[in-house]
């Protein structure tokens, strides 16, 4: 084997190589051909990071990096291209190729006789190749590059069905509000820029003497200031409050790229960005605060949206907006590798679950809405054991993958020194919610009658018409790659049993406690020491809980969509306003457009452009204008072309100083 | 042709002019055959320059000079001096490479007085790139007077419907800023003889007695000064509120009158601030309040330009607004004052003059095909024409700023240098690459989103081998700067240390009159009154 088999940079630049061909001659080639490409692409890219992954961790070193070059250079700040690989970026990397992987598999099937196939793989692949750039990227530069990247992706991807106004607001909406979130990371960078002089992870973490140097700060000093942009950055990218209203309109994209993109693998970039910046975060309590206040509560609110929505794929959004706000509760506990590991089995079961959505959807002839499923069970088997496997796990019943993780948070949010009860107790009750609506949406799409109208042609919502007969399953290159996921989503988790992936993230968590002083730290390791047993019996009490939830959240669902399936309507009905309120999203998005959109355009056109501009500075020009006209209009009369008035002229212009000379004559 | 490339470079486009008045104006393929020869002759000529300048390019001072002081008129002391640096030599070859593209762009715009428009447009090329080369003031102004008159009649003849309203409108708002510069040219040129007893127009001997103002005449008749010249260069650009002429003069101006004056008129204005306001006014841009005016007034341009964008409904207007908001960041990384600053600010004006220029062609190719810009006529021109929709979105993402493209690269650099100079500024600024995503987007889902609902769009040809010649190279450019953009900031960084260390330390004459000289030792800031300061 030679060595170029074993750089790193091919990892992402497969894909995009993947996308050169696609994009570029993809419109003469055939659909086979051109999901060849794609998955050829992919599939090598996750088989060198494999061995990259291998690689690394059996030479036994924290990390390696290598530099391909410099990019910019102005004076004395260079920024490399290069690629810094840890055990977080492998973490990430292999996530990305290997759900990426599955995903374009499933896709191939998917797309099938969809217009634009070859732009929709190309798109695809690129989207592969920003991300890829993200976790890979050496310095936050280069991570930015990345990050406006795939946001672009996104944008091209949500909009792919682009002949529909929804889809293209959608894509829109989505880069703008990421746009709104780069304003923190941009400035975040400056800063970082301006304290230290670099932005590579290398020199700014391990050279003593730049962040390793900083104190904890109890009070706001440039690093909280530099963590508290960089969630603003992540709030944006990773949709939480307040910027979380563009991943729901996302969902107007097709399904592999809700799964790939909104769900498994993007959206997660901020929980990667405060993992991978956490010697800053951990020194900074108040911007951790505010990671884990954001965190919880989107954790929340968006699991009580999910709870009323009706539209499959928005029940999935919400969900995932919720999920990420765990990962936020997490890293904002200072717990970065529980978040990262919820990242990953996050990663499994909400591709699982969208993918299995997208074989409903296709199933059934492009309908979302679940009111008008129901009972696919018999007929769809494999798309509904799969899902329901992604269900108990999200649900974080024992002992799949998402038990796991979310007791980890849990625990965590608990009792570490960042922690508090008042977190865990709200992702308490979000693990109750999350279960309960995960069911329900299980429940009302499998269970009971079919409740869509069979043998009707839908026109397409999800523009997937055509379909329109008896529900029925997927193609076999649709459920192979569910059930790749769904193994995953079943044992996933152990990878993080008797904290094993914590241990794993070790070399990239720096343990900031090193920094107090050694008393301090003998001190605050005393207590520890001395009572594992009562810690050992808490943990075990809080999984117990964490447990007890979530089975009590499936019951319920069960109660209300199985046992008497007509209750849900009479609550909504009981709570009223409530519901409604819940049901349009808080209105949050008609509250943006009321107070923020519609003032700033009109401000635009009447004010900036109407008046100032037109009114204002060319009226003023403008009244120059004809003032000077009509002040050379009055001059100009003395020019009248008769010699008589010219002779008169002249007379009293002679009059005038003559008299003149006299009176200064008689002085 | 080494010593002499400079006027080789000035000059070819003149020949060419010349050439084609001895063309009969029936014949309009020769015409056209001829105006593109010698406007890709113009920058083929100019493509030697490259390799011989990155060879002497940290060399101090500027390059390639020719003639001398006082050697044109030497009664009154203006010569013909040429000589360029860093900066001038990257807006050179945009001028050269932009004019060509131009006038490849025409060809099938322009169908009537053929020959009068080729001819003018080079003799425009002409003056501008004069207007680059310059070292001797009476020179500077001649061109820079010279080449208002060719884009005036660009406008006035081949325009729009208010084609009349619109170059009127240029003119005047231009030779307004310009009297007022010639006044401050002529005092500045009594002045150098008060201190010196030389008469001479010399850009580089006025350096050296233009910064003695503030201690002889005290700074109030400093700050006038300064802003007689900024006012002139203020227009130009165009600075808020000095913008208005620029939309109109878009709209109406033919695509590639659209495309030269985005691309390189409204770069001599910043050009001029660079070169001329920052070294001849070292104490007054220290001025704090001044400074603030300045960058407020860039900060303003920013945002405002950006928010107008946004609601325009004609896509020429929304293009020329935009490129206030870009242009605003050039003149907000003008006066950081610091020499990053000066690199983005130098390398995003060669960005804008690739993005708009090529925003501008993009607008221009849809307009030749149904005659209008208003964006409401469009839409589903993604499924008509393909390729075009496809270079569009990547030159759409290289104006708004898109990493791995060319607008990043600048755009970073100039917030980077603001930051360091004020984070507060920074702060205000950045809001603007929001909304230039925002008015970008929009307008591209609008024109090229969505099914095609009017019947006029459904069968437009896609472009033409022509005009994928005319934009290509600017998509390659495009990548170029954002990729590897090493080479821009390597040829910017000895003229920007070089201009910010004239502005910090003004090396002024103390041979010819040592007295007066003396003062200059308590520098103007110190004698500068609380007032100003």
């Amino acid at each position: 084997m030679t060595n170029s088999l074993f750089q790193p940079w091919l990892v992402p630049a497969l894909p995009l190589a993947g996308m050169a061909i696609n994009g570029l001659f993809g419109k003469r080639f055939s659909e086979k051909l051109v999901a060849a490409i794609a998955l050829i692409a992919t599939g090598c890219s996750f088989l060198v990071a494999c061995l990259q992954a291998l690689l690394l961790v059996n030479s036994g070193s924290p990390m390696l990096e290598q530099h391909y070059g410099t990019w910019i250079q102005a004076g004395k700040f260079t920024v490399d291209f290069g690629i810094y690989l840890d055990h977080l970026s492998l973490i990430m990397m292999l996530v990305v190729t290997g759900v990426g992987f599955l995903i374009h598999i499933y896709a191939a099937a998917y797309m099938h006789h969809e217009g634009g196939y070859y732009r929709f793989f190309s798109y695809l692949n690129l989207f592969m190749f920003f991300m890829l750039v993200l976790v890979l990227a050496n310095n936050y530069l280069l991570m930015f590059v990345g990050w406006e990247g795939v946001g672009l992706a996104s944008y091209l991807l949500i909009g792919f069905y682009f002949l529909k106004d929804s889809a293209a607001n959608a894509g829109k909406k989505a880069f703008i509000t990421n746009r709104v979130g780069d304003f923190g990371f941009l400035i975040a960078l400056f800063m970082m820029i301006q304290t230290f002089g670099s932005v590579h992870y290398g020199s700014l973490y391990f050279n003593p003497g730049l962040v390793n140097a900083l104190p904890l700060e109890h009070s706001t000093g440039i690093l909280t200031m530099i963590g508290l942009l960089m969630l603003v950055g992540a709030c944006g990218k990773s949709a939480q409050i307040p910027l979380f209203v563009w991943l729901p309109d996302a969902m107007e994209g097709p399904t592999p790229v809700s799964a790939l993109i909104h769900a498994a693998t993007m959206v997660t970039a901020g929980v990667y960005m405060v993992a991978r910046s956490n010697p800053i975060f951990s020194r900074a309590p108040i911007a951790l605060l505010a990671v884990a206040v954001i965190g919880t509560l989107t954790s929340f609110f968006a699991a009580t949206i999910g709870m009323t929505q009706m539209d499959i794929k928005r029940v999935l959004a919400y969900s995932t907006v919720s999920q990420l706000g765990y990962m936020f509760m997490a890293a904002g506990v200072a717990a970065y590798s529980a978040g990262v590991f919820h990242l990953m089995t996050h990663a499994f079961f909400k591709a699982l679950l969208f993918l299995a959505a997208g074989s409903v959807i296709h199933g059934i002839g492009g309908e979302q809405d679940m009111r008008k499923m129901g009972g696919l069970r018999k007929y769809m088997p494999w798309t509904f054991y799969t899902m329901a496997t992604a269900t108990v796990a999200i649900a974080g019943i024992p002992p799949l993958a998402g038990f796991w993780s979310k007791d980890e948070i849990l625990w965590q949010a608990w009792s570490s020194p960042y922690g508090s009860k008042i977190f865990w107790a709200v992702g308490v009750i979000t693990a109750f919610m999350t279960s309960f609506y995960m069911f329900r949406l299980l429940f009302m799409t499998f269970f009971g009658e079919y409740r869509g109208e069979a043998a009707v042609a839908h026109a397409g919502h999800d523009a997937h018409g055509g379909h329109g007969h008896t529900p029925h399953e997927s193609p076999w290159m649709m459920l192979g790659p569910l059930v790749v996921l769904a193994a995953l989503s079943i044992f996933g988790g152990f990878v993080g049993a008797g904290h094993r992936f914590e241990h794993f993230l070790d070399p990239v968590i720096q343990k900031v406690e090193a920094h107090r002083s050694a008393l301090e730290v003998e001190a605050a390791a005393a207590p520890m020491t001395e009572e594992p047993a009562a810690e050992k019996s808490t943990e075990l009490a809080l999984m117990a809980t964490s447990v007890i939830v979530a089975l009590a959240g499936l019951g319920l669902a069960w109660f209300l969509y199985i046992k008497r399936p007509e209750l849900p309507a009479r609550i909504a009905a009981a709570l009223g306003g409530l519901y409604t309120l819940v049901y349009n999203k808080y209105w949050i998005d008609e509250l943006y457009k009321a107070v923020l959109i519609s003032p700033l355009l009109w401000i635009s056109t009447h004010v900036l452009w109407q008046s100032v501009d037109q009114k204002i500075i060319d009226g003023s020009v403008n009244d120059l204008a004809v003032t000077a006209r009509d002040v050379s209009g009055v001059v100009r009369q003395q020019q009248s072309g008769l010699i008589r008035s010219y002779a008169g002229w002249i007379a009293a212009g002679a009059a005038l100083v003559v008299a003149y000379m006299v009176w200064m004559g008689t002085r | 042709m080494y010593n002499h490339i400079l006027s080789i470079i000035l000059f070819t486009p003149l020949v060419g002019a010349f050439v084609l008045l001895c063309i009969p104006g029936s014949n309009k393929t020769a015409i056209r055959w001829t105006a593109n020869f010698f406007g890709f002759l113009g920058f083929a000529v100019s493509l030697p320059l490259v390799s011989w300048f990155w060879a002497v390019k940290s060399l101090p001072g500027f390059k390639f000079m020719e003639g001398a002081p006082n050697s044109w008129i030497p009664t009154i002391g203006a010569g013909y001096y040429l000589g360029i640096d860093g900066i001038s030599f990257l807006l050179i070859m945009l001028t050269t490479f932009l004019g060509a593209i131009s006038i490849l762009s025409s060809w099938s715009a322009i169908d009537n007085r053929v020959k009068e428009y080729y001819a003018w447009f080079l003799v425009l090329q002409t003056g501008m790139l004069g207007v680059f080369m310059s070292l001797d003031f009476f020179l500077f102004f001649v061109f820079w007077e010279a080449m208002l008159v060719p884009m005036y009649l660009l406008i006035g003849i081949w325009g729009g419907p208010r084609r009349v309203y619109a170059s009127i409108k240029f003119f005047l708002y231009t030779l307004f800023g310009s009297v007022f510069m010639l006044l401050a040219i002529i005092f500045l040129y009594f002045f150098h003889h008060a201190q010196t007893g030389v008469f001479t127009f010399s850009i580089l001997e006025l350096y050296k007695t233009a910064p003695l103002l503030p201690a002889v005449y005290g700074p109030t008749a400093a700050v006038l000064l300064f802003l007689a010249f900024f006012v002139g260069f203020a227009i130009k650009v165009p600075m808020f509120p000095f913008h208005t002429w620029l939309p109109d003069a878009h709209v109406e101006a033919p695509t590639a009158g659209s495309v030269i004056l985005a691309g390189v008129l409204l770069k001599m204005g910043t050009y001029g601030l660079i070169r001329f306001s920052l070294p001849l006014f070292p104490a007054v841009v220290h001025y704090p309040r001044l400074r603030l005016a300045m960058v407020t007034l860039s900060i303003i341009g920013i945002l405002y330009g950006a928010l107008v964008s946004l609601v325009q409904k004609d896509m020429k207007k929304l293009v020329a607004y935009s490129s206030v908001s870009h242009l605003g960041f050039c003149t907000l990384g003008i006066f950081t004052l610091n020499t990053l600053g000066l690199q983005g600010s130098v390398l995003q004006q060669i960005n804008h003059g690739i993005s708009t220029g090529a925003l501008f062609l993009i607008v221009g190719i849809l307009y030749e095909r149904r005659h209008t810009r208003e964006i409401a006529e469009y839409g589903g021109i993604g499924t008509v024409m393909p390729v075009y929709a496809t270079i569009a979105l990547i030159m759409f993402l290289s104006s708004m700023g898109l990493p791995l493209l060319n607008g990043f690269v600048g755009e970073f650099a100039i917030l980077q240098a603001t930051f360091l100079a004020r984070p507060v500024w920074a702060a205000w600024a950045v809001p603007g690459v929001i909304l230039a995503a925002a008015y970008l987007l929009w307008l591209y889902q609008r024109v090229f989103f969505g099914k095609v609902e009017n019947p006029k769009n459904a069968a437009l040809p896609d472009l033409t081998p022509r005009e994928l010649a005319t934009l290509l190279p600017l998509v390659a450019l495009a990548f170029w700067i954002g990729l590897y953009p090493r080479p821009f900031f390597a040829i910017l960084d000895q003229p920007s240390k070089e201009i910010v260390e004239m502005v910090e330390h003004p090396k002024t004459y103390n041979a010819a009159q040592p007295l007066k000289a003396a003062q200059v030792a308590q520098s103007a800031v110190e004698s500068t009154p609380e007032a100003v300061r």
